[in-house]
């Protein structure tokens, strides 16, 4: 392999990475907070994709408008959803939250088939994404460059929110103990119903950079990311944001780069990174950044 | 009641299934036949998912991935061999296989052998999965049915890739065949359910920690569960191919294990009854739910049909359970004579069994 085609590959697998790295954050803040793997969340990027395709492709509203209205409108129906769905379920058993949620994936999915209908469509990718970049004497497409700087952009103001702003010392305080939270006067369901909505708007923003990817989009696109962003995150270790990051960028460059080195094993893609998350889940099920469950008895 | 009577009313009641089927194996047309066989292989598979998600309370994805494993081996097996050259095109079929099949009269070994390459299956991610707990064991079963999709899709001199394998031979008296298999099926995880190590289950289920200190063997107890629940599982794959007689990986996506979820869950977690019971409602209910699919002509209104609608109205009725109606149909609760017999005689009080009365 030439050093061109290693940058380029290096770069695909960055940008793809940095798309897992935007939805692992949604399962990641929603497990660290609620102790649910959110199966929804793979659809509700597909259903961010959507909203842009028909703002853009069919209501023809410019970018600068159609981004934000789509983070929006997702953020709306992230939030939706835990009201209807899991907001009643909040004292149950946690297996009757996942079944719930198993639930909500699929009828995301089929609402999606009903409404949108199974067949391919595709998706308007402004020129700036189009047009091939010169980096380091190689030649690749201004996707490979623009997805992993606007996703910086979008992680950075993540960790801000988190780290610096009232409700990111919320959002936290309810990961940690969500009784004590409550005790301290803090509306619980609020910042909950606030952490569906950024990892909604997230997801939304991973749903429409993936679509400049692969310009491709149907209703059942969000499975496959959807589960490497979850593998991600568990590689990273649940519930902690950063290492959701560090995660997708990892599994990005190890799909991307495996495929690269060998090319015969490209049908053995999707296997490889749930073997990875199994693996991840025996040897060190706290991920690389995680810390280590307390188990109560 | 005594308990020779209440055994005389179970193979009375079990004459009387099989004097229907015999009925229906001579009357019935082939759609009612094929809804009649879907609704035995749901039993089959719905039960043995019961076993481990709702008796023992380990959350597994993954029986698909079983049901795949079944499916395949059996059709392997059986498939004659002019059959396995006109299907294997393009890459031939791995050796021993590819020179010798079954006679089709052979079929319960096939059936047996698919069942036990899907208990060897649950038994080697058993390993690994049953030391997680809770949602983890959940997403490690689902990696495993993934996984096991993904080979099904790649390994093509074993499987024929995504085309899938066609033209397996009819089973003469399919219906006997399924609904016996039903039959096995819930009298060997009823007795099993209803022996100490069923109750070491419920004990695991209810609180490990507690059963732990009880003495139970948690890792022996859960992995005996998985494979038990893993063969019948792969024996249901098998019957479902003989019935589509075209197997494809795309027949053991997670759908499945969503469908079996729903089955489960409508009919109560942890109730063999309630995962009977529901498997033939829902095989019924989707014949019937063709109707949200077809057009419909409202005088000068005119709705188009539209396909897809069907899983819409599933998916919501499972969110719609478990907000509103969590216990399911049973409840946990199984069918009884005792129970029966209370009912006619009018007596106060019931006498289900009470098996989960708290869960958490």
């Amino acid at each position: 392999m030439s050093l061109q085609e290693f940058i380029q590959q290096l770069l695909n697998g960055l940008s793809l990475g940095s798309l897992y790295a935007l939805v692992a954050i949604g399962y990641t803040m929603v497990y660290g907070i609620l102790r649910l793997i959110n199966f929804a969340h793979g659809d509700i990027f597909m259903v961010g994709a959507y909203i842009a395709f028909y703002l853009v492709g069919v209501f023809y509203l410019p970018w600068w408008l159609s981004l934000p209205l789509t983070l929006l409108l997702t953020a709306g129906v992230g939030v939706l959803i835990d009201r209807v769905a899991y907001r009643p379920l909040r004292n149950e058993p946690r297996i009757s939250l996942l079944i719930t949620a198993v639930g909500v994936s699929f009828l995301l999915e089929n609402l999606g088939l009903v409404t949108v209908g199974a067949r391919q469509k595709g998706f308007p990718v402004p020129g700036m994404m189009a047009s091939p970049v010169r980096i380091l004497g190689a030649q690749v497409g201004g996707v490979s460059i623009w997805v992993p700087l606007i996703s910086l952009a979008f992680l950075l103001l993540l960790l801000w929110v988190i780290y610096r702003t009232k409700a990111g010392m919320a959002m936290r305080a309810v990961s940690r103990d969500i009784e004590a939270t409550r005790l301290m006067g803090a509306d619980v369901d609020r910042i909950i119903a606030f952490t569906f909505a950024i990892g909604s708007a997230l997801a939304a923003a991973g749903g429409i950079l993936w679509s400049f990817k692969y310009p491709q989009i149907n209703p059942l696109m969000g499975i496959y990311p959807g589960w490497k962003a979850f593998t991600a995150a568990v590689v990273g270790g649940i519930g902690n944001p950063t290492g959701a990051m560090i995660g997708g960028v990892l599994i990005g460059l190890v799909e991307v780069l495996t495929v690269a080195f060998f090319p015969t094993l490209s049908g053995y893609r999707d296997a490889f990174v749930f073997s990875i998350l199994i693996l991840f889940l025996l040897l060190r099920p706290t991920g690389l950044l995680g810390e280590p469950l307390k188990e109560k008895v | 009641m005594k308990s020779i009577y209440k055994t005389g009313l179970t193979l009375a009641g079990l004459a009387l299934l099989f004097l229907l089927i015999g009925w229906a194996n001579g009357h019935l047309n082939e759609y009612y036949s094929r809804v009649l066989n879907t609704a035995a292989i749901y039993i089959v598979a719905a039960v043995s998912y019961n076993l481990i998600n709702g008796v023992a309370g380990q959350f597994s994805l993954g029986p698909n991935g079983f049901m795949a494993i079944g499916a395949y081996v059996t059709t392997l097996l059986i498939l004659p061999v002019s059959q396995k050259q006109a299907v294997w095109f393009l890459q031939p079929l791995v050796w021993p296989l590819r020179a010798y099949s079954l006679p089709l009269w052979l079929f319960p070994v096939a059936l047996l052998a698919g069942g036990a390459a899907a208990a060897l299956g649950a038994f080697l991610i058993g390993i690994p999965a049953l030391r997680l707990r809770g949602d983890y064991l959940a997403i490690a079963t689902f990696g495993f049915g993934e996984i096991i999709f993904v080979l099904a899709n790649n390994i093509i001199p074993l499987t024929n890739g995504p085309l899938g394998i066609k033209g397996i031979p009819n089973l003469p008296y399919l219906l006997w065949v399924t609904w016996g298999c039903a039959v096995l099926t819930v009298l060997a995880v009823t007795s099993l359910v209803n022996s100490s190590f069923g109750r070491a289950l419920k004990a695991i289920r209810e609180d490990e920690v507690a059963a732990e200190a009880m003495g139970v063997a948690l890792f022996r107890h859960k992995m005996l569960a998985l494979v038990v629940s893993g063969f019948f599982g792969g024996i249901a794959g098998g019957l479902l191919a003989f019935l589509v007689s075209t197997i494809s990986p795309s027949a053991f996506t997670f759908f499945m294990t969503f469908t079996l979820l729903i089955i489960i869950v409508l009919g109560g977690l942890g109730s063999t009854t309630g995962a009977v019971v529901t498997a033939v409602i829902y095989t019924v209910l989707q014949e019937l739910l063709r109707v949200v699919e077809s057009p419909l002509d409202l005088g000068p209104v005119h709705i188009p049909g539209i396909s897809g609608m069907r899983m819409v109205v599933i998916s919501a009725l499972l969110i719609a359970v478990m907000l509103f109606y969590r216990r399911g149909l049973f409840g946990g609760r199984e069918f009884s004579w005792d129970w029966l017999w209370q009912k006619w005689t009018k007596r106060k009080g019931t006498s289900w069994n009470q098996t989960a009365a708290s869960r958490s």
